[in-house]
């Protein structure tokens, strides 16, 4: 797969990250982190509180023999503040996520839309050269995967990194010593995750790699279920099934093992480290080591090493919290680098000028434009040299010169093919397998573009035509039937959004399909589901033959469906065919030949060269290859 | 019920399972026990008291040993005994789906047994490690905790008790308005993801009619709707924190401030005369401070960790499902194992798809086919073909009357011989992925090259075959994309042809097959295989009329039986049909 941008650098991408949530929240994000930080200072502020309260209140009093009604006045001003700074920081933490989850889903929202509208401009290139699940896993895990990134890990970095510095700051403050111990069981930590989070991460990475597997032999063989018990092949597909599914739970177990067991290590160098630090602060105090701060050198007094203690344990905290998260920030960029793949694929060019407009004529008679539908159409043929603009009525006549192709470079697939078709006529394409006949579909209408020769539709070139008002003026009838969600009347008029319902309806008797469309439960109303799962074959096409009516264009491209369908349903499919091709210049792929017989010219071809070209008459009577063909001695695709 | 059914999974896991609860009970115990140590080691340090610091810094490193051995334990056991209950369930699931017949198959569909044996068991195995760590771990670190801060000061444990109930209330209500919330965020979300596969799919669609602006308007229609009901929900959740830092800072607020007045009354000036609230030292206060966030955050955690379970129990139920379902169609006891011949016989059938349709796929039928005969059948989308087919190797099996191989009711058959014995090529015929010559040994996996080569050219199939670069040995994708429609065809009726059976059943199976072969095909069939049964099934009049007899199938009935001469004349449907095919077909 081309997915080259996957690999980018994850710095890149995390900085890629950043600039696009600081590109449209800025202000949003700001307060998050003035919130974060306020609410972290607060944080740590309250063991700092309960220093102060012992070294103030209690031990003084204690010292001085003061009862607890002297000491209250004293007690209750650090109360007061205390209690003020929490309730600052609770609403800090109220104002930080709320304002989180506005932006997580505005950003949610954002990417996607991004991704879909980007994706709405590739060429279809794109989509005949990447698999489709892959694609889709852009909008699924991928999009989890940034969201994640962004809003949980991101933010908890941050935290995390505020956190430690203001631990760092408050701990230097108090003992040089005690945090050089600290620091270095920070070294530790992180060497620890490093390790055993880098095996887990690792095992994960082949777990998703195993899961693929299994999930693509599970549905295979789901799909399958039904050959495998005709051909009682149950105890072999299990066997198979059980080689994947070991190596499933192996990749399962020792990902989640190494997980599971990082929490407890970390934990346990926290209390280590506390020990060490009770040691070290003890033997300091009773030795009466000159304790080294960043304001100078004074004694250790025992309510520091306390505060000191309790601030080694969050600090420990936050350094665990952060080696984890860091940790996930590798998975997780793994999918925001896809996801950047997505929006970073160029969309496809179009430098065509022509456009297609309404057309009347002016009173004297020449062809001009006109605001309204008139049902006959110009191309809009601007002239840069001198401003001058020409208008060309359109008929459907289109010529193909000595066109060659190739989906890849070395692989040519059309070779010097020529077809004239004047408008309303028929031109057919027959040949075997790969000989080129689907590929004439995708050079029309431009999803690809030819390497050499000249498409002229109407005599212009259609290189200069606009690749939206191209397509507007060709209608399509494709061998797979695609169905969108939504009521059969809505996917008829995906042809013309601006359709009446009389019109739609029209287009579906044109097609044959009213009949089966007023048999269905709410008729034109019922909703299809899933790509019209609950339709068959031949209703499908019938409503693709409608969508395509409603779009009532002058030249049309048909490629036969190859799938069998009854002859009955076969029967209804063929005439609204011919209705359809009706007055219009119609290019045909055939694939079953029965469409073929009534066609102009029928052009024959074989490894992307036209080789016999005519009418059927005249073909049979060549005894050729069409001659073959038509006798059955070859099959079509 | 449920859980009985999932439980039967967990077999050799059983030990893991028990130990890592255990281990873990040990582990958060210490856990508590720690930050007590902790406290008199403060309270040494304060007495300025070296041996009872080194005394307690000691005891901590030894209880920091064990929490680590035990952690690490219940860590490693959790993982091996929920993967491994997931290995089994999947197992289990996959095994059972192997039993099912094509009625129960039908009733789950394909796309929905993958689901069951990928996602859901996912989400089982993820909330079965949740109940056996975390489900153990939070209760008893808030128990632990709780007792703890009692032994310390009963009073001052009354402050917990009091505002625990407000965080638990909290947390209550909010999970309780959320729940729903989610539930229609996720449908939206499924529904959005579908729109955007369909859009994958029908691109070129998209682009002939120059949709491009519509969908995208439609897309951002969908995405702002899961958008506003996605931050409603998610404003809603992030309210949790607020509320556990509340709760956290009152606590701390009152335990700092009412634990300086205790301590003062204990030890201050008039100690000793008022001791009415019981003693505490400077360390207790710092213990507590430290079981306050154990308290609340274990409280919170725990709340979290039932939702998770609970979300789980709708993927655990759709698994039972499957585990529990009673198979329709099982070989019987003292079953015959032979058939003795190509035989089959139709007495008196009605068959019907599920018992509550409404009507029946197949009545009346009364058919009787000799051994070796040939018979076609002919008829439109749901006059029943395929239902009658399916019949004689007991895919399903009759509501009403009976159904004969070789002379006996193939109720009497074990499953194997009868399948074994009636080949079928099914009519959404299917090739998975491997070697075209692993493909066809699923016919007989004992198969010699040899007889795998005269399969294929029986089935005019070894002619493309050995036209490939690598032969037998070329790959075949995933459902048979790299090779024609046709082609695929003519493999799976070589992979039906190496059963030798008695019965040969071709559903469709030739329609992408050009008529010059298909006529060999059936030429290859007459010449080469005269003892076997063929039932062919076809769309095109020319696959069946040379055969002794044909069918014509209309409406789950046999309209008509007859040679091909016999029905031109007397056979409404048969002329109809025989009629459009030849006056734009030209097949012929």
């Amino acid at each position: 797969m081309p997915r080259k941008e996957a690999q980018q650098d994850k710095p890149h991408v995390l900085g890629r990250l950043l600039r696009y949530l600081f590109a449209h929240y800025k202000g949003k994000l700001i307060v998050v982190l003035i919130c974060i930080l306020v609410a972290s200072a607060i944080h740590v502020s309250a063991s700092v509180f309960l220093q102060i309260i012992i070294d103030d209140c209690i031990t003084p009093a204690l010292k001085a023999g003061l009862t607890a009604g002297d000491m209250l006045p004293g007690l209750l001003k650090i109360a007061g503040i205390m209690g003020g700074a929490f309730a600052v920081a609770v609403i800090a933490v109220f104002v930080h996520t709320q304002l989180m989850a506005i932006v997580a889903h505005r950003f949610l929202k954002q990417i996607r839309e991004d991704m879909f509208n980007n994706m709405q401009s590739l060429p279809i290139k794109y989509f005949d050269t990447h698999k489709h699940g892959d694609i889709m896993s852009c909008y699924t895990n991928d999009v989890d995967a940034i969201l994640q990134l962004a809003t949980q890990c991101i933010p908890a970095i941050v935290c995390a990194a505020i956190m430690i510095i203001a631990f760092l700051c408050v701990m230097l403050y108090y003992s040089v010593w005690l945090t050089l111990i600290v620091l270095g069981s920070s070294v530790i930590m992180v060497l620890v995750t490093r390790f055993v989070g880098g095996k887990s991460s690792r095992n994960f990475i082949r777990q998703q790699k195993a899961i693929a597997k299994t999930e693509g032999y599970i549905e295979e063989m789901m799909n399958g279920q039904k050959v495998v018990k005709v051909f009682c092949h149950e105890s072999e597909a299990a066997r198979d099934f059980d080689k994947l599914n070991d190596e499933l739970f192996d990749c399962a177990d020792k990902a989640n093992g190494f997980a599971n067991i990082l929490g407890p290590i970390m934990g346990n160098i926290g209390n280590l480290l506390y020990v060490v630090l009770a040691f070290a602060g003890g033997a300091m105090m009773l030795g009466n080591v000159f304790n080294v701060s960043v304001f100078g050198v004074k004694p250790l007094e025992v309510g520091m090493i306390v505060s000191f203690l309790a601030m080694s344990r969050s600090f420990s905290n936050n350094v665990m919290q952060m080696a984890q998260t860091v940790n996930s920030v590798v998975q997780a960029s793994a999918g925001a680098g896809r996801v950047f793949a997505l929006l970073d694929e160029r969309p496809e060019p179009d430098k065509g000028y022509v456009t297609l407009v309404h057309a009347t004529e002016d009173e004297n008679g020449n062809l001009t434009e006109s605001e309204e539908r008139t049902g006959r159409w110009a191309w809009r043929h601007p002239h840069s040299a001198d401003g001058s603009v020409t208008y060309t009525e359109v008929k459907g006549r289109i010529t193909l010169d000595n066109v060659d192709f190739a989906y890849e470079p070395e692989k040519p697939v059309l070779h010097g093919v020529s077809v004239f078709a004047e408008p309303g006529q028929r031109v057919a394409f027959v040949g075997s397998t790969g000989a080129g006949k689907t590929t004439v579909t995708n050079l029309i209408n431009r999803f690809y573009d030819i390497a050499d020769g000249k498409i002229r539709y109407d005599g212009i070139n259609i290189n200069k035509i606009r690749k939206s008002d191209l397509r507007r003026s060709l209608g399509m009838v494709l061998q797979d039937t695609n169905l969108f969600t939504g009521t059969v009347r809505e996917n008829i008029r995906y042809g013309r959004l601006d359709a009446t319902d009389a019109e739609v309806e029209a287009a579906a008797r044109l097609a044959g399909a009213h009949d089966f469309i007023s048999h269905l439960p709410s008729g034109y109303d019922t909703v299809l589901k899933s790509d019209g799962a609950n339709l068959s074959q031949g209703q499908r096409q019938l409503l693709s033959i409608a969508r395509a009516a409603v779009a009532d264009t002058p030249v049309m491209i048909m490629d036969e469906a190859t799938s069998s369908i009854d002859t009955r349903t076969e029967a209804i499919v063929q005439e609204g065919c011919n209705r359809l091709m009706q007055g219009r210049t119609v290019f045909i792929i055939a694939h079953r030949l029965s469409t073929v017989r009534s066609a102009d010219v029928i052009m024959v071809l074989e490894h992307g060269r036209i080789i016999e070209r005519g009418n059927h008459e005249k073909l049979i009577a060549e005894k050729g290859k069409y001659y073959q063909l038509y006798t059955g001695a070859f099959e079509l695709d | 019920m449920v859980i009985k059914t999932l439980s039967r999974s967990i077999r050799e896991y059983k030990l893991q399972s028990a130990l890592t609860p255990l281990f873990m009970v040990g582990e958060v115990v210490l856990e508590c026990f720690i930050p007590l140590i902790m406290a008199h080691l403060i309270d040494s340090i304060e007495a300025k008291a070296m041996t009872p610091v080194v005394r307690f810094g000691v005891i901590l490193l030894g209880m920091a040993a064990v929490s680590l051995l035990c952690g690490t334990l219940s860590g490693r056991f959790a993982a091996r005994a929920a993967t491994g209950f997931a290995r089994n369930l999947r197992r289990d699931l996959f095994y059972k789906v192997q039993d099912l017949s094509f009625g129960n198959i039908d009733k789950f569909s394909s796309a929905g047994l993958v689901t069951r044996l990928t996602t859901d068991v996912t989400n089982v195995q993820n909330a079965y490690m949740m109940l056996i760590r975390m489900a153990v771990r939070f209760p008893i670190m808030l128990v632990t905790a709780l007792v703890m801060s009692f032994t310390i000061h009963v009073k001052m444990t009354l402050i917990f008790l009091c505002i625990a109930p407000v965080l638990a209330a909290g947390l209550a209500l909010l999970i309780w308005k959320v729940y729903p919330m989610f539930d229609k965020v996720f449908k939206k979300y499924d529904e959005l993801n579908d729109s955007v596969q369909e859009n994958i799919k029908g691109m070129r669609v998209v682009k002939t009619y120059v949709r491009e602006e519509h969908e995208k308007k439609k897309f951002e229609r969908s995405a702002e709707e899961i958008r506003k009901t996605f931050t409603k929900a998610e404003r809603i959740i992030a309210l949790d924190n607020p509320l556990l830092w509340f709760c956290v800072f009152t606590a701390m607020l009152l335990i700092s401030t009412l634990g300086a007045v205790i301590v003062v009354r204990s030890f201050g000036g008039y100690a000793g005369d008022t001791p009415v609230w019981g003693e505490l030292s400077t360390g207790d206060i710092a213990s507590l401070f430290t079981y306050i966030g154990q308290i609340f955050s274990s409280l919170m955690m725990l709340a979290m960790v039932l939702v998770m379970i609970i979300m789980a129990t709708a993927s655990a139920r759709r698994i039972a499902e499957v585990l529990n379902e009673q198979v329709e169609i099982t070989s019987p006891e003292n079953a015959v194992t032979e058939v003795e011949n190509g035989d089959v016989d139709f007495c008196g059938v009605d068959f019907k798809y599920s018992a509550s349709a409404e009507t029946d796929a197949l009545s009346g039928i009364e058919l009787h086919i000799k051994s070796g005969e040939t018979v076609g059948i002919i008829g439109g989308t749901g006059s029943g073909k395929s239902s009658l087919v399916q019949m004689i190797p007991r895919l399903y099996d009759a509501h009403k009357g009976q159904v004969k191989v070789g002379g006996r009711d193939v109720k009497e058959y074990d499953l194997r011989a009868l399948r074994d014995s009636v080949a079928m090529v099914l009519q959404k015929n299917l090739l998975f992925s491997g070697t075209v010559a692993e493909n066809l040994r699923w016919g007989d996996k004992n198969a010699t090259d040899e007889q795998i080569k005269e399969a294929a050219s029986l089935a005019c199939a070894d002619e493309f075959v050995s036209a490939f670069p690598d032969k037998y040995d070329t790959y075949i994708e995933q459902g048979g994309s790299n090779v024609s429609g046709g082609q695929k065809q003519r493999l799976t009726i070589a992979r039906a042809l190496l059963k030798k059976p008695r019965i040969l059943i071709l559903d469709d199976s030739t329609s992408a097959v050009d008529t010059r072969t298909d006529a060999l095909i059936r030429k290859a069939f007459r010449e080469k295989i005269p003892g076997t049964t063929k039932i062919i099934i076809a769309q095109r009049i020319a696959s069946v009329q040379e055969a002794d007899r044909i069918v014509v199938m209309d409406n789950g009935r046999i309209d008509a039986v007859g040679t091909h001469d016999e029905l031109i004349a007397s056979n409404a449907i048969y002329r109809e049909v025989y009629d459009s095919q030849n006056r734009d077909g030209g097949e012929e």
